[in-house]
């Protein structure tokens, strides 16, 4: 084990002086199982790079070696496996935009066995040329049926990280907000942009993705208002943060630029801390920002040129050179070749010479660079070579020398000899994208723009700003002086227009001649792209110019399908880099502009985010809503296995110890049918409804009619929808004359509320009629079996006899000394009463309900028992006989429609369509198999003839399937075609072991079918 | 996510707040039993889906409960207007964004709640 001395005297790429690290505090960390130590201010990229680490990993299709190429976000070659346990385990982490701490452990993600030596490197190197697009397809598509033999080892070589298989142990939540002004960027032109608009009194947010605010000043020379850009901003900061009305938010990526100026950011709030985040914080936080004005500072991306064998560590991005200087005061090399069609990429050299490393030559791509930062290299002495480019790294794990050559004046072809340069480091601009990501989001198209040589933001119907270089700015200058005047326009739109006394902050005007970029892309090989060494464009995915070209010539054009066929700007770094070359590559070789290819279409999410951070605190108990009845705890107390109906929880069935399920529920059946059983019933959905026309209303509204309803009367209603299929029942009662209580199914009592509604607000404006959900303010017990009676005689004042409350009758009456309302309707087929009462004395009437029914063995039954009782009796359950096609006549139900009535109710007109009224639909009956005990699957098909060759017949199928403990047999019904005329007719169930279960059509009714046990 | 005004509430609210219940001004039938089966099937399932604007009915579910009718343009996701079930609101040929559009300042038309009825 090394000591730190010994640790810190590997960073032979970190300079003594400089840089925004603290070396006062030094950080261990590992790669690859190698400890290593970087300083506090470093990312992980940073810190591999000033320990000379040049392989971070192994190419996805090719395994060739890759090292960082960026600085940031557009990252695609330095993606790591994050996590010192599996439950922290994290993929395909950035180390360009991972800040550095204590005891980070990260690993490649995808060589195998190692990043350094790897299988699939010979691959790449020797046979690589046989790796098309559409490689995969072409190929190990065949024989299909080996795809998941290949599958396994492609997966385990060319795999991207792994996600953790133990659960995230970090918390995470959302946060919402209004903002009059989001400012998204706080590169120069964002801050200002944000200080103009808080000085104009609008609320305002600002994000940035890095650790610290300041963009491009993070790693830039130029002075502004006389200060060095890092003291600018940190003035600026300042005033930002004394503002109550500012919220600014670094480590904070915005990542969806939605629908009516609504944006969605990802906050990491301890990822730059720990592997979890300290005890009771928060790791992650997704902002929701509403806005009134959005100003877009998002910047622009240094794209590279495509050259042969660019993929070679230690080929970086121009800029990224001078972000690892000042920044991180790390030099990722020793001696540079620098390639640019531009004039900024110059500024990366001088850095380079002024850290005190060597810069072997600047190949600039265009005849006469005329900018003044060009004289300005060669007074210093670098060698610059004009009308020249680098058409080829060499190298095989770390560049060694880059072949250049003369080329024409478009960039089209080599003119003359090569010579190699020897080097360890090759840098290249081919000039600078500005990021219109988000500016696409709500469906904006980019232009492209023949000045900046890239798509800039085009036009939308969001209350849209944008500033700074993604939007054309070219300069510093430039990028203060728009975003002084975006963020007062911004703040003008969003109702905030303070007297604004503020100049734009001076530049220093270093580089006041700037040459023209040469559009140029792909440089030129002596060889054409499919002979010459690959020219990747995307590195992440391994797309080739060659591999481009091949797809055009294969005959896709769309430059979506190009991107899907070659799997161009897919991946985590979504094509940042390489998305530009790579379109100019397919306009060239289309014969068309880079307008007329045009872009794919981004889409949120702008990087990539944790399941985590989406989900925030939703998660465990707090997934969804749970609702519980008031006799919740008593279920928990008493052996009760619960069910999820909708979002309530109800006892399925109670068991004490040894029970098996099916023990349980014969047990419950049995207990109700012979004596009485007890049904937490609170669940039902009851809808208070009053008004002088609710009457006139529910004959609309159910099939059957209701106009002689008196007050103490309940009754059966079915609803249908407008075609004429059932969508709920239940049992209404009058209260009183302009009165009722609709009761529902657990689960569509907030649809049918919502049905009701509709109708009374949109057609039936005129009707008097109220609608409130007394759900939740009733707790309902039914009592069911032959001993109800006796037990409920015990609790309540009034009589209960037969002639004195009979069947459908309800009753206001007190209930253990609670007022509460009893109604003698069953849902068992047996003697039963539903007992309501306001739901916070539930717990305390069903205990008195136990507490009397000890004399008769009082036993509480779920909602599994409920079926089966029900079953017996051929009661439906809208939802399981019904499915959306059933009419009432389907269902035997026709007693419950009434011609009659003289509106043409809700479902009328549906169910008597042609295809409604006519033979041998599917109609509800029961079954009886011959084996009394066979069980029927629910949902098993029927057929009449069981030896008919396949594909057989079918006639319809089970709805409900139980074993009734009282007939001590199974029973079942099904909807048969023609079935209600076919009663003892047989039909049969083939199942899928090869068996078949024969049944006879029967009644629905398999228990007391003339009614005199619940009329008792 | 759209921020949607409740004509009703009058604040705008986020759309988590409210269904879309399909096309808006579709009165039932006054005779549904007159009617062809060809012709109930046309009520009962034929809509428009249009590449513009389009008028919308929905619900604040999750605050007044009150249905109303939004236009809205489906390409852009604009809302010109939103206004209460009963009321028809005429739109220029190029409705520019009301006071329940993608931004919060512009207030082109007036509450829609003031505009004539016309009947539905």
């Amino acid at each position: 084990m090394m000591s730190n001395h010994q640790l810190k005297l590997q960073q032979s790429n970190r300079l003594t002086t400089g840089g925004r690290i603290d070396r006062g505090k030094p950080l261990v960390f590992s790669f690859a199982g190698r400890r290593f130590m970087g300083y506090e201010g470093d990312t992980l990229a940073s810190a591999l790079l000033a320990n000379g680490v040049d392989i971070v990993g192994r190419s996805f299709k090719y395994g060739r070696p890759r090292g960082i190429m960026t600085a940031g976000v557009e990252e695609p070659n330095g993606i790591l496996q994050l996590g010192s346990t599996e439950a922290t385990q994290i993929p395909n982490v950035k180390a360009t935009e991972q800040s550095l701490y204590n005891g980070l452990v990260s690993n490649p993600v995808n060589g195998w066995p190692s990043a350094e030596h790897d299988v699939m490197g010979l691959f790449g190197r020797f046979g690589g040329a046989l790796m098309s697009p559409g490689f995969y397809y072409k190929t190990f598509m065949w024989p299909k049926s080996q795809w998941e033999n290949y599958e396994k080892f492609i997966r385990k070589a060319a795999g991207l990280g792994r996600a953790p298989t133990k659960p995230d142990v970090d918390r995470y939540d959302h946060m919402h907000h209004h903002a009059d002004v989001m400012v998204v960027g706080a590169g120069p032109a964002g801050l200002v942009a944000a200080l103009s608009a808080s000085r104009a009194g609008a609320r305002v947010i600002l994000a940035d993705e890095r650790s610290e605010l300041g963009g491009s000043l993070l790693y830039s020379t130029e002075r502004i208002e006389g200060l060095e850009p890092m003291d600018w901003v940190e003035k600026v900061v300042t005033e930002l943060n004394d503002n109550p009305r500012v919220t600014l938010l670094p480590r904070s990526t915005v990542n969806g630029y939605h629908d009516h100026n609504f944006l969605t950011i990802v906050e990491k709030r301890s990822d730059h801390l720990a592997d979890t985040s300290p005890d009771g914080t928060v790791r992650q936080r997704m902002h929701k920002v509403r806005a009134g004005s959005v100003v877009l500072a998002t910047g622009a991306h240094e794209r590279p040129l495509v050259y042969a064998n660019n993929d070679l560590p230690g080929c970086m991005v121009a800029s990224s050179l001078s972000h690892y200087i000042h920044r991180f005061a790390v030099v990722p090399g020793n001696s540079l070749v620098l390639m640019t069609n531009n004039d900024s990429a110059y500024q990366s050299a001088l850095d380079w010479q002024d850290a005190g490393r060597q810069v072997i030559a600047i190949v600039d791509t265009r005849k006469e660079p005329e900018g003044r930062i060009v004289d300005l290299a060669v007074e210093r002495g670098i060698r610059v070579l004009t009308g020249c480019a680098i058409i080829e790294a060499q190298g095989r794990k770390r560049v060694r020398g880059a072949v250049v050559a003369p080329i024409n004046a478009i960039g089209t072809f080599v003119t003359g000899d090569t010579r190699l340069l020897r080097c360890d480091t090759i840098a290249t601009s081919g000039g600078w994208s500005p990021i219109v990501h988000l500016s696409c989001h709500t469906g904006s198209r980019p232009v492209w723009s023949e000045e900046v040589l890239g798509f800039v933001p085009g036009s939308t119907v969001e209350q849209r700003f944008s500033a700074g270089s993604v939007s054309g700015s070219q300069t510093l200058a430039q990028c203060l002086a728009v975003g002084l005047a975006t963020g007062i326009e911004a703040a003008t739109a969003s109702g905030n227009s303070d007297d604004v006394q503020m100049d734009a902050p001076s530049a220093s005007a270093g580089n006041d001649v700037v040459g023209d970029t040469m559009p140029l892309y792909l440089v030129p090989h002596t060889k054409p792209a499919s002979r010459a060494p690959k020219q990747f464009v995307d590195m992440q995915n391994d797309v080739t110019a060659a591999g481009i070209e091949m797809t055009t010539r294969e005959g896709f054009e769309s430059i979506e399908h190009v991107k899907r066929y070659t799997a161009l700007g897919f991946g985590t770094d979504q094509g940042k880099t390489g998305n530009i070359n790579g379109m100019a590559i397919v306009a060239k070789s289309l014969n068309k502009t880079i307008q007329e290819t045009g872009t794919t279409v981004f889409r949120p999410n702008y990087n990539p985010v944790s399941f985590g951070v989406v989900a925030g605190a939703n998660t465990d108990d707090l997934f969804d809503p749970q609702r519980f009845t008031p006799m919740h705890t008593w279920h928990l107390e008493h052996g009760a296995e619960f069910e999820n109906v909708g979002q309530w929880k109800r006892p399925l069935y109670y068991t004490t110890s040894g029970e098996t399920m099916e023990e349980a529920i014969a047990r419950e059946q049995l207990a109700t049918r012979n004596g009485i059983g007890i049904l937490d019933a609170s669940t039902l959905g009851k809808i208070d409804i009053q008004g002088k026309d609710a009457r006139e209303f529910l004959g609309r509204v159910y099939t059957n009619a209701w106009e002689k309803l008196a007050p103490g009367r309940c009754r059966y209603g079915l609803m249908c929808g407008e075609d004429g299929m059932v969508m709920d029942d239940g049992v209404t009662s009058c209260l009183a004359e302009n009165h009722f209580l609709m009761t529902t199914t657990s689960g569509g009592a907030a649809r049918v509320l919502a049905w009701l509604e509709i109708y009374h607000q949109t057609e039936w404006p005129e009707m008097e009629v109220y609608f409130n959900s007394v759900t939740d303010q009733w707790a309902t017990m039914a009592i069911a079996g032959p001993d109800s009676r006796k037990l409920l005689a015990n609790l309540t004042e009034i009589d209960v006899s037969a002639e004195a409350f009979g069947f459908m009758d309800w009753r206001v009456a007190n209930v253990a000394g609670i007022p509460a309302r009893i109604f003698r309707i069953s849902f068992t087929g047996d003697l039963s009463f539903e007992i309501n009462v306001p739901a916070q004395y539930g717990l305390h009437v069903w205990n008195a309900l136990f507490k009397a029914g000890e004399a008769y063995n009082l036993t509480p039954y779920g909602t599994e028992t409920m079926h089966v009782l029900r079953a017996e009796k051929g009661f439906i359950i809208v939802g399981q006989e019904t499915d959306g096609s059933m009419t009432p006549i389907d269902l035997n139900h026709g007693w419950a429609v009434s011609n009659k009535k003289p509106f043409s109710f809700i479902g009328k007109r549906g169910m008597n369509r042609a295809d409604c009224v006519r033979e041998n639909r599917k109609e509800l009956v029961g079954l009886l198999t011959t084996d009394s005990q066979a069980k029927l699957i629910e949902g098993a098909q029927a057929v009449r003839d069981p030896n008919q060759a396949i594909p057989m017949s079918m006639v319809g199928h089970v709805t409900s399937s139980y074993h009734s403990a009282y007939l001590n047999r199974r029973i079942a019904m099904a909807v048969i075609k023609g079935g209600l005329q076919r009663m003892g007719e047989k039909v049969y169930f083939p199942m899928a072991d090869g068996s078949c279960i024969e049944a006879e059509i029967c009644s629905t009714v398999f228990l007391d079918a003339d009614s005199t046990r619940q009329k008792a | 996510m759209f921020l949607i005004h409740c004509p009703y509430c009058g604040e705008h609210r986020e759309e988590e707040e409210f269904h879309a219940a399909g096309q808006a001004h579709l009165p039932r039938p006054l005779d549904p039993d007159s009617m062809t089966d060809e012709q109930w099937g046309h009520y009962l399932y034929y809509r428009k889906n249009p590449r513009g604007v389009h008028r919308e009915l929905w619900v604040h579910a999750a605050g007044c409960r009150k249905f109303f009718n939004v236009a809205r343009n489906t390409q852009t996701y604009e809302i010109y207007a939103t206004y209460k079930s009963g009321e028809t609101l005429e739109l220029d040929d190029n409705p520019v964004v009301g006071p329940t559009g993608s931004c919060l300042n512009l207030a082109t038309y007036a509450d829609a709640s003031s505009l004539p009825e016309q009947g539905s």
